[in-house]
């Protein structure tokens, strides 16, 4: 009953200067509008350059490395003594993963993994008249490479499948095809680095979006890749695993190379710059976010303040007639609140519907093939966050107003007159 | 009989002073007792003190030295909400101005304090306050905003809201101070009427001498004491 009576009130106060309640919860409107848009574009625009990167890259990838011994004969010899030997070269020794295929097998075993994609790495000369062009040809499995990798995204021209189903085939980097003037469905010739030459027919082009990439690189199938090199069928350079949790692949990293005795590198030391730049990228919009919350919060406190001393009378009679200061608070929270209820549930929608327009305005880049509108990215997060906000600061710019009503001496008012 | 000489409210040895800017007592050792369906005008000059009393009275200020007895409980130890309580529920204040709340028609102004008090249905409370606002004569204005009325309405209004929780005592500080002849006159017969046809117990403070010389008794106060 009290509380009918409380939001009764509440109502009627609002109702009577409704201009001013419009104008507070248009405040809380827009800096929530803004704060959910704004992180919405930042994230989407994290989630962008960081999927440029993370999507292509393997979270753990095992391979071999070219390295001295880390164990010399002298070490055999007189293991109790320290040895220095100087001037080390690495040994000839071969590029190639051994025992790859049960490698393979048994990490695709592994619960954590979400899947594995064999890849090797050729170095190769693209023949153009008389002129060579340094290049690196990756032998991949078309359909690992694009369930794990989203190949299919980066095949700007032609169909990916087409190198596993045309022997033979490959696709070609945009930079490289540009400067060979070829064209799908060409024959080009490429000479691997022991002297093999081999031709190859055009099936498609590739645009990762990183120039210096798609200037030097091109894809074929793992067989062609073999064949062109002159190795058996189970020669791979690397195997590229994907997780089911990225942050598990340091751990991961080490394990591997530990069991297989290759070597092993995680994306997270790969790639590191991009952690730290996303990650300040969201600092950033929420410092922004939370700021034009909190000038909200001041409007609204501006507000009930004013609305208080024009309603010092009535909250004296209300005092004199039974209301206590404690229903006289509940009622400027209840007040505060509305506006913060109201105007972020706006906000949230005009947010979401800002978003949403930001969305369709195209996007069109050179090196981004596959965005064709900005990006946005509606984690529900971010709107969990900010109906959260709202509230807690409207209850805050509520507060002391309340406190202050409730305070007001009945008498003082009264005996003024 | 011994029903209508049942005792509302006692004062014992009130004192107040004020501090600022050095120390003035303004109500110095009051004591009286007040009856039930007395008709009670204060007097005095201005200044005199009354009005600080009715205030102390009607449990508003709580800064005296004294004890108050309402309806034979203890003021004195209660807390700033069962004050509130005491108000809503016995007492009912009509001000030298009507401060009706703006924000609610005429019929709402009279219903808060009893949809404060909850003791009624919604319903039940605006068929009393009807019946409040019809002894008053202005049932017709019910759904009027208090800012349509004239200042004798809005006095009458008020004093339908004081009445609509069934007031032990009703207070009154200078209620016709603001209005003209005429509209005291109404004032006046309306409190009249409440002592005569419903034993209800007033205590109105007035400087208006003739309207005092009506009431069933005065007491007259000059410099914080009680004269006679």
């Amino acid at each position: 009953m009290n509380l009918k009576l409380i939001i009764q009130v509440s109502i009627s106060l609002l109702l009577a200067r409704w201009k001013q309640t419009l104008v507070a919860a248009i405040g809380v409107t827009f800096s929530i509008a803004m704060f959910v848009t704004l992180l919405g574009f930042m994230n989407g625009l994290n989630d962008l350059l960081d999927g440029l990167i993370m999507n292509r890259t393997a979270h753990i990838r095992l391979y071999h490395d070219i390295n001295v011994s880390k164990k010399q004969p002298i070490d055999l010899l007189s293991p109790e003594s320290q040895n220095f030997v100087q001037s080390l070269k690495p040994k000839n020794q071969r590029l190639e993963i051994y025992n790859s295929a049960q490698i393979m097998h048994a990490i695709k075993q592994d619960p954590r993994v979400l899947g594995v994609a064999p890849k090797i790495n050729a170095q190769v000369f693209y023949n153009v008249g008389t002129i060579d062009l340094t290049g690196v040809i990756n032998g991949i499995d078309p359909d690992e490479e694009n369930r794990l990798f989203m190949f299919s995204d980066y095949v700007t021209k032609g169909n990916y499948l087409d190198l596993k189903n045309i022997p033979s085939s490959i696709i070609l980097g945009k930079g490289v095809a540009d400067k060979m003037a070829a064209n799908i469905g060409d024959v080009i010739q490429v000479t691997t680095s022991k002297g093999e030459r081999m031709q190859l027919k055009v099936v498609g082009f590739f645009q990762s979006g990183l120039q210096d990439l798609d200037k030097v690189q091109s894809y074929c199938s793992i067989s062609t890749t073999q064949k062109m090199l002159g190795v058996s069928n189970n020669y791979i350079t690397d195997i590229q695993v994907k997780l089911k949790d990225i942050l598990q692949a340091p751990a991961m990293a080490i394990e591997y190379q530990r069991s297989y005795e290759t070597d092993a590198i995680d994306i997270q030391q790969a790639n590191s710059q991009f952690e730290t730049g996303s990650s300040v990228r969201s600092i950033i919009s929420y410092a922004v976010g939370v700021t034009l919350l909190i000038v909200a919060g001041f409007g609204i406190y501006n507000i009930l303040n004013m609305m208080i001393y024009e309603k010092m009378d009535s909250i004296a009679i209300m005092k004199a007639i039974g209301f206590s200061g404690k229903d006289v608070n509940r009622i400027f929270i209840f007040i505060a609140l509305s506006i913060g209820i109201f105007g972020g549930a706006m906000g949230l929608l005009a947010g979401l519907g800002l978003s949403n327009i930001i969305d369709n305005i195209p996007f069109n880049t050179e090196s981004l093939p596959t965005i064709k509108t900005y990006p946005i990215n509606y984690n529900p997060m971010f709107y969990i966050i900010g109906a959260i906000f709202s509230i807690v600061t409207t209850y805050f710019a509520g507060y002391f107003p309340s406190r202050k009503a409730s305070k007001i001496d009945p008498v003082i008012i009264i005996r003024g007159k | 009989m011994t029903h209508s000489h049942k005792e509302v409210l006692r004062a014992h040895k009130i004192t107040k002073s004020f501090h600022d800017p050095m120390t003035v007592k303004v109500l110095d050792d009051i004591s009286f007792s007040l009856n039930q369906s007395e008709f009670v005008s204060v007097i005095g000059k201005s200044g005199c003190g009354k009005s600080t009393l009715l205030y102390i009275l009607s449990t508003m200020d709580t800064d005296y030295e004294g004890d108050l007895y309402i309806d034979a409980v203890l003021m004195g130890d209660k807390s700033e909400k069962e004050l509130a309580r005491v108000r809503n529920e016995k007492i009912g204040f009509v001000f030298q101005f009507h401060y009706l709340l703006n924000e609610f028609n005429v019929l709402k102004n009279v219903m808060l304090p009893g949809l404060k008090l909850g003791q009624y249905s919604e319903k039940e409370i605006e068929h009393r306050a009807y019946e409040k606002l019809k002894v008053l004569g202005i049932e017709h204005e019910a759904l009027k905003m208090p800012n349509q009325l004239s200042g004798g309405q809005k006095q009458r209004v008020a004093i339908a809201r004081a009445l609509i929780n069934d007031p032990l005592l009703i207070m009154g500080d200078e209620p016709t101070g603001n209005l003209d002849k005429k509209n005291s006159e109404i004032v006046f017969h309306t409190f009249q009427q409440l002592a005569e046809e419903f034993q209800q117990t007033l205590l109105i403070v007035t400087h208006d001498n003739e309207f005092a010389n009506k009431t069933s008794r005065i007491i007259e106060m000059q410099d914080g004491k009680i004269i006679n």
